[in-house]
């Protein structure tokens, strides 16, 4: 019943969003006034029978409704309850019933919550998030169905990949997806806005709650994502440069643009028709996610499903959306007036710079990402990986890094050069200091991306915390604070990069009960290895005595863990944090004659760099809620001057 | 004055044109360096008989590919290296791996190493990528077999 009720609602939502269409295209191109009234009440219903649809699933998946095609095959009754919940997303259909959830919930909020636009651009809106879920309704529903049944009923399910096995899994895919999502939001803005003609100040304002909130939840789920992948994976990495770690980094450095170019257009009304542009770029490039994840094109953890028809599909509704939008850009850009004027040296100019780098590293992660299959197609096969992007991306975020020691401390318009040098002469003077140092207290030739990172992100640090300078700090408004927040997270962050591939100590052992092994001052002791049991899983644990100076600081225990359905082993790693590094060890397999492999690094602040990204995220928080406390319209006189535009 | 002369027809164009043209040399600056940098870093993929027919010179990171050889998986004495070889029923190529070794690399099943010939010609992988299962293995191992009494492996299954 539950199954069917879910699919029902489905297929109705389906309806309501092609309604919520042509409502919108009525209301917006004849003017009919019923169908302006009703655009709103219908896609919020949409939202909740999505909202509805998404419970159904997550109900099946608790009860383990084996008759349900999709919870058999993902699923286990045995299963702990958490990935039982969480296991309702852990799979194509699953997945992409959340990214509708998700996309048709913020159809509803910004039916609910937007007061800032123009009503007419505020229904134009609605129209596009309805022509882009009806694309995805069409997928989940004729490719993808989450609720089809299985006759006869699976005994008992085949189980969750054990490394999504994890508490991360009830957060992370949900936390990413409402980035992407969020974006689809921005790219209806930018299309509402477009069909009205209305690209200005007061739509960058209205706009930059949406795309702020996207752009944090982006961030704290790649920042998830990494720290996940570091601690469950077991290989002391952060960041692979997996196509699917790429697939969510390039929807982010579009939204970190956007974000960028929405402040200039709304403090300015400058860059314009660049900001539809990245809006556009943005969802694009969360399409472009979805298609490289969903079509199992790429080899991954994260490709549940390998389908061409799939792929096919995902790419189709890509090329008719964003080409669709791209195409209505080419036709009303010229009704897009240039924006202000403003000086080589200001802040505007800067914040062209910072938008030109992040798409010239977007530029670089998409073709790296997307050179192995081009030459593939042409049959050779190539990987693409590490040394590449390190090698490209590295150099250009160093620049980047230069422009955010000038840009937050000019002014708006045009600056005088020699205040401009002034104010930036502390942060020079910490870059030197920083660099001098680094070179002579190193106990280890230094690389010279972690040396430059390491200077840059001196600079950024001390620049970043510039704008409030001589300033009143109680009358500071709290979206400044975001910046400097912000700011000082992405040198942070780089710290902690550049500090972790500089500085980190490796040994990988064969060890025996009562061996010791010495690491960065740490003395790491194998006490014994037992056997150990948890729900669904077995183990080898591994007890391992950690001291320093002789003292005792902590015990820790690895595990090599055996999955039972499927049968899987993984590997359970230990962190042991201390204020300045991580301790991070893996136990591996065991040997002839009772010994066992250890694998233990010493991580040198590795901890800033999800820090610095939780700095940044929270920055991103502050901005919003001073820029909705500041910029929100009071409710009560808002619609009647939207009434009075519309009726105009 | 700036502002004011910014009101006017020519200095517009001239900063909408300024911006078009930094685009563009940012686009074509991006798109070089793409090129010179996966022209020198994309690692290619070989089988061991294409590997050795290519002469892959040392030290020029590839993948390599191929079945993991019936006994010729050996522990050395310290107990975190492995020397193996890979074959692909043409031919087969020395390899040895330090570190703790994928949970399903062993002998007669596919593996993927990252990594470079060194001068010897032995491959010193530092990264070895093996079947994990169904849903997650190296692309290019998918479908094939390999008899491990007779060393032939099978790719028509591919």
């Amino acid at each position: 019943m539950i199954a069917e009720a879910g699919l029902a609602a489905l297929w109705l939502a389906a309806m309501l969003a092609g309604l919520q269409l042509v409502l919108a295209w009525t209301a917006v191109a004849q003017g009919n006034k019923e169908a302006l009234r009703l655009v709103r009440p219908v896609a919020v219903a949409q939202g909740v029978l999505t909202g509805g649809a998404m419970v159904a699933l997550i109900a099946l998946f608790l009860r383990s409704d084996m008759s349900v095609y999709l919870v058999a095959a993902n699923s286990h009754s045995m299963k702990p309850f958490i990935y039982k919940f969480a296991g309702a997303w852990g799979n194509h259909e699953g997945s992409m019933l959340l990214w509708i959830a998700v996309m048709s919930a913020s159809g509803a909020a910004v039916a609910l919550f937007e007061r800032g636009l123009d009503r007419r651009t505020h229904i134009a809106t609605l129209g596009a998030q309805a022509a882009i879920s009806i694309g995805f309704y069409a997928f989940l529903l004729l490719a993808s169905n989450p609720f089809k049944r299985l006759n006869p009923a699976a005994a008992d399910g085949q189980g969750l990949n054990p490394l999504l096995q994890d508490p991360g899994l009830a957060f992370h895919p949900p936390t990413l997806y409402l980035g992407y999502v969020g974006l689809s939001v921005a790219f209806s803005f930018a299309v509402g806005a477009l069909l009205t003609r209305e690209v200005n100040a007061r739509f960058a304002r209205a706009i930059r709650p949406w795309v702020l909130g996207a752009w944090i939840l982006l961030t704290f789920g790649i920042a998830a994502g990494s720290y996940w992948a570091y601690y469950e994976l077991g290989w002391g990495g952060w960041w692979f440069w997996d196509p699917v770690e790429n697939a969510s980094l390039m929807p982010w450095l579009a939204a970190t643009a956007l974000l960028h170019s929405v402040s200039v257009l709304a403090a300015r009304d400058a860059l314009r028709a660049w900001t539809i542009m990245l809006a556009v770029v943005a969802f694009a490039m969360s399409m472009v996610g979805t298609f490289l994840v969903r079509s199992g094109i790429l080899t991954s953890v994260h490709a549940f499903a390998v389908d061409p028809t799939r792929g096919s599909f995902i790419l189709a509704l890509l090329g008719i959306y964003i080409g669709g939008a791209l195409a209505l850009f080419a036709l009303r850009v010229h009704t897009v007036n240039e924006g202000a004027p403003f000086d080589p040296l200001s802040r505007e100019a800067m914040l062209v710079v910072n938008n030109l780098l992040l798409c010239v590293i977007l530029g670089l992660v998409l073709i790296g990402t997307l050179y192995p299959l081009l030459t593939e197609m042409l049959g050779t096969s190539v990987s693409v990986g590490p040394p590449y992007f390190n090698a490209v991306i590295g150099p250009v975020t160093l620049i980047m890094m230069c422009f955010l020691v000038i840009g937050p401390s000019l002014r708006w318009r045009r600056d005088d050069p020699k205040a401009a040098l002034r104010r930036t002469a502390p942060a020079v003077i910490a870059a030197v200091v920083t660099f001098g140092a680094v070179l002579l207290l190193a106990d280890r030739p230094v690389g010279w991306l972690p040396l430059l990172g390491l200077t840059a992100a001196a600079a950024v640090a001390v620049a970043s915390v510039a704008p409030l300078w001589k300033r009143n700090l109680l009358r500071t408004p709290l979206f400044t604070y975001g910046m400097v927040l912000a700011h000082l997270g992405v040198a942070v962050s780089v710290a902690g990069m550049a500090s972790e591939s500089a500085f980190s100590s490796e040994r990988l052992a064969a060890a025996a009960p009562g061996d010791s092994f010495e690491i960065s001052g740490y003395s790491v002791k194998l006490e014994k290895v037992m056997p150990i049991a948890g729900p669904n899983w077995t183990a080898m644990e591994a007890s391992l005595v950690i001291s320093r100076d002789g003292r005792v600081i902590a015990t820790a225990k690895p595990q090599a863990r055996f999955f039972s359905d499927p049968p899987t082993p993984t590997n359970e790693s230990v962190q042991i944090t201390r204020w300045n590094g991580q301790l991070y060890l893996v136990l591996g397999e065991a040997l002839e004659n009772g010994r066992w492999q250890l694998r233990i690094w010493w991580k040198p602040f590795v901890t800033l760099i999800w820090g610095g990204a939780a700095m940044i995220a929270l920055g991103g928080v502050l901005a919003l809620i001073g820029r909705v406390r500041r910029e929100r319209p009071k409710p009560d006189r808002a619609p009647a001057l939207d009434g009075a535009q519309a009726l105009a | 004055m700036v502002v004011a002369s910014g009101r006017q027809g020519p200095k517009r164009k001239h900063q909408r044109l300024m911006l078009v043209l930094m685009a563009l040399g940012a686009l074509i600056g991006g798109v070089l360096l793409a090129m010179s940098a996966l022209k020198s870093q994309a690692a290619y993929f070989y089988t061991p008989a294409e590997a050795l027919a290519a002469k892959v010179e040392p030290g020029k990171a590839i993948r390599l590919g191929g079945m993991v050889e019936a006994s010729s998986l050996k522990r050395r004495n310290d107990g975190v290296s492995v020397d193996f070889r890979l074959t692909d029923g043409k031919a087969s190529v020395a390899a040895s791996f330090s570190g703790i070794t994928p949970d399903l690399f062993k002998e007669n099943s596919g593996a993927v190493a990252e990594g470079a010939f060194d001068e010897a010609g032995v491959f010193r992988a530092t990264n070895i990528l093996a079947k994990h299962d169904e849903r997650y293995m190296p692309r290019e191992m998918e479908g094939i077999q390999y008899d491990p009494t007779t060393h032939k492996v099978d790719t028509t299954a591919q």
